[in-house]
């Protein structure tokens, strides 16, 4: 029974992708996997369609690559504080707040975000409209610090003591103890800590949905508006008339964009092993 | 929404496998079983209406299914609607597909949808016409100045894709082309009106019954159908007139003259009571 629960999450990853290709597999015939290559994604139309999904990963993409240097800063300055600085209280009195703002439901932070941040970012960069990648990027920034914070934590703190004792002990000051000894030391956790949130920015949808804009172009702007991947299926999906060409391009928009993920937890979980065989 | 209508489409399948041994229109105990089918846009108006009517008539028991204008008069052609509720007019190959099967399609119309084209309250322009409209939204306007504004790039909100005032306002008012790629597809009515309240120099459309709620966020511009039309502003009155350019008839098809239990639901339909339940779902009353 107990091997039955642990292994069930691996059969139900497994059923995912073989029902997402299932749906998928009669594109790959009509209109061909090369048309998911165009640089156009115009689904309703009474002209040609155009399934290009192009213009939907480098919305993902630039969404992405926006929140993770965002992230960087704050999740990783954050987690050192709380494990090597702060006090205890500081750090009886942070962490609960963390751990509030991972529990906060997406669909509230895209409304902050349209209510509160979008007109704020388009008053300060005097920009035609706040529904833009930038926006998207620091809501979901704002959501995957806690999973950041938690994790590098977990990572600086399991440091061995001695190496921070030694440390001291040859006259290092503790700014430089930190950043010399233990963050280096604790960098792969780090490492894989930023990657698992990226996995969590990607694979958002609500926030995303609510406050980029979803315009279907290829940009690199960060001022300008993108559709993601996952703001595309949450559209979409919908009002699709079932079996349809649109249908079985939007199961390919779901397959890249769980091959992503898929890819980018298995690298993180290689970066956590090797940490913790040290 | 969404959820109301499964929820809605399910209670109406555990209704019908209840009712499944009464089929038929008229019983012996006086229960009445009407389907209305069709428009996607007049589902949840036409389920309004059935909730109505089923609260005042005992025993009444109406099911209504979407799938869209095209699937409901498939369905009035192939017998298995009573009803076929469509935001569109029948085709001439629809009637001629009927009278090949002996049924004769009798259009009414039951109310119109209206739709607003909305810019900020602060945008100095007032009046477009239809080409204009169409201009921006396929991205041959970019700048409020084209268009007698100031010298202002234009934000082009539009609904999502699938939505069918999406494809209605394509056809009316774009001539059938393409959207351009930056206009915005906003997930809902809600979200146009918040965001042109807040950016001076967007352009939505939303409907009718949503732009008078939102009267003091956005400002509704007045249309002419072409440069010598005059620009009318929209209102219950211009679109029940026609005079409004961007409004269709939402109908009811019915096969032959409706008699019986579709004739009672039409006729409430049609009542001062019936037409009160177009204006609060925010479509227009046809009378």
């Amino acid at each position: 029974m107990l091997v039955g629960g642990a292994s069930t999450s691996i059969l139900v990853v497994f059923l995912i992708f073989l029902f997402l290709g299932k749906e998928a597999i009669p594109f790959i015939e009509e209109p061909g996997l090369g048309s998911l290559f165009e640089t156009r994604w115009i689904p309703v139309t009474f002209k040609q369609q155009a399934f290009g999904v192009l213009p939907l990963f480098t919305g993902s993409l630039v969404v992405t690559v926006l929140a993770t240097i965002l992230l960087l800063p704050f999740g990783v300055f954050g987690a050192i504080y709380i494990a090597e600085i702060g006090s205890s209280v500081e750090r009886s009195f942070l962490k609960p707040f963390i751990e509030v703002l991972a529990g906060i439901p997406s669909v509230v932070i895209g409304f902050f975000g349209l209510v509160v941040l979008s007109p704020a970012l388009k008053y300060v960069f005097n920009l035609n409209t706040g529904l833009t990648a930038i926006t998207g990027a620091i809501l979901l920034a704002l959501m995957a610090i806690p999973t950041v914070i938690s994790i590098s934590e977990d990572a600086i703190r399991s440091v061995p003591a001695a190496y921070k004792e030694a440390s001291l002990a040859l006259g290092a000051g503790k700014l430089q103890t930190i950043f010399r000894i233990i963050v280096p030391a604790a960098l792969p956790g780090i490492i894989a800590a930023i990657m698992l949130g990226m996995g969590r920015v990607i694979g958002e949808t609500m926030a995303v949905l609510m406050v980029t804009g979803n315009a279907a172009k290829i940009t690199f702007n960060p001022f300008d508006s993108v559709r993601t991947m996952t703001a595309t299926i949450a559209a979409e999906m919908g009002e699709v008339a079932f079996g349809s060409q649109h249908y079985q391009a939007l199961f390919w928009v779901g397959l890249i964009l769980l091959v992503i993920t898929f890819g980018l937890n298995i690298v993180a979980q290689k970066v956590l092993r090797k940490y913790q065989i040290r | 929404m969404k959820e109301k209508l499964q929820l809605l489409t399910a209670l109406m399948l555990t209704m019908s496998l209840f009712f499944a041994c009464s089929k038929g229109k008229n019983d012996g105990d006086g229960s009445t079983y009407l389907t209305i089918k069709g428009s996607d846009t007049m589902v949840h108006l036409a389920s309004s209406w059935a909730e109505t009517f089923m609260d005042e008539h005992k025993g009444a028991d109406i099911s209504v299914t979407g799938g869209g204008s095209g699937t409901g008069i498939a369905a009035l052609l192939n017998g298995t609607t009573d009803i076929c509720i469509a935001s569109r007019s029948i085709k001439q190959k629809e009637i001629e597909l009927a009278g090949s099967k002996g049924i004769e399609p009798i259009e009414l119309a039951t109310a119109r949808d209206g739709i607003a084209v909305v810019v900020n309250p602060q945008n100095p322009v007032d009046v477009l016409t239809i080409e204009q409209i169409g201009k921006i939204y396929i991205g041959a306007y970019t700048n409020w100045k084209q268009l007698g504004g100031p010298d202002k790039e234009i934000v082009v909100l539009s609904r999502e894709s699938s939505s069918g005032t999406y494809v209605f306002f394509q056809k009316r008012v774009m001539s059938k082309k393409d959207y351009t790629r930056d206009a915005m597809l906003m997930p809902s009515t809600s979200a146009i009106v918040q965001s042109i309240s807040q950016d001076k120099w967007a352009i939505g459309y939303i409907g009718l019954g949503y732009a008078f709620e939102a009267k003091d966020k956005v400002k509704m511009l007045q249309v002419k159908e072409n440069v010598e039309a005059p620009a009318v502003i929209p209102s219950v009155a211009t679109v029940q007139s026609g005079e409004y350019a961007i409004a269709r008839p939402l109908h009811f098809y019915t096969n032959g003259t409706p008699s019986g239990s579709v004739k009672s639901f039409i006729d409430f339909v049609l009542s001062e009571e019936g037409q009160k339940i177009v204006l609060e779902t925010g479509y227009v009353p046809v009378n």
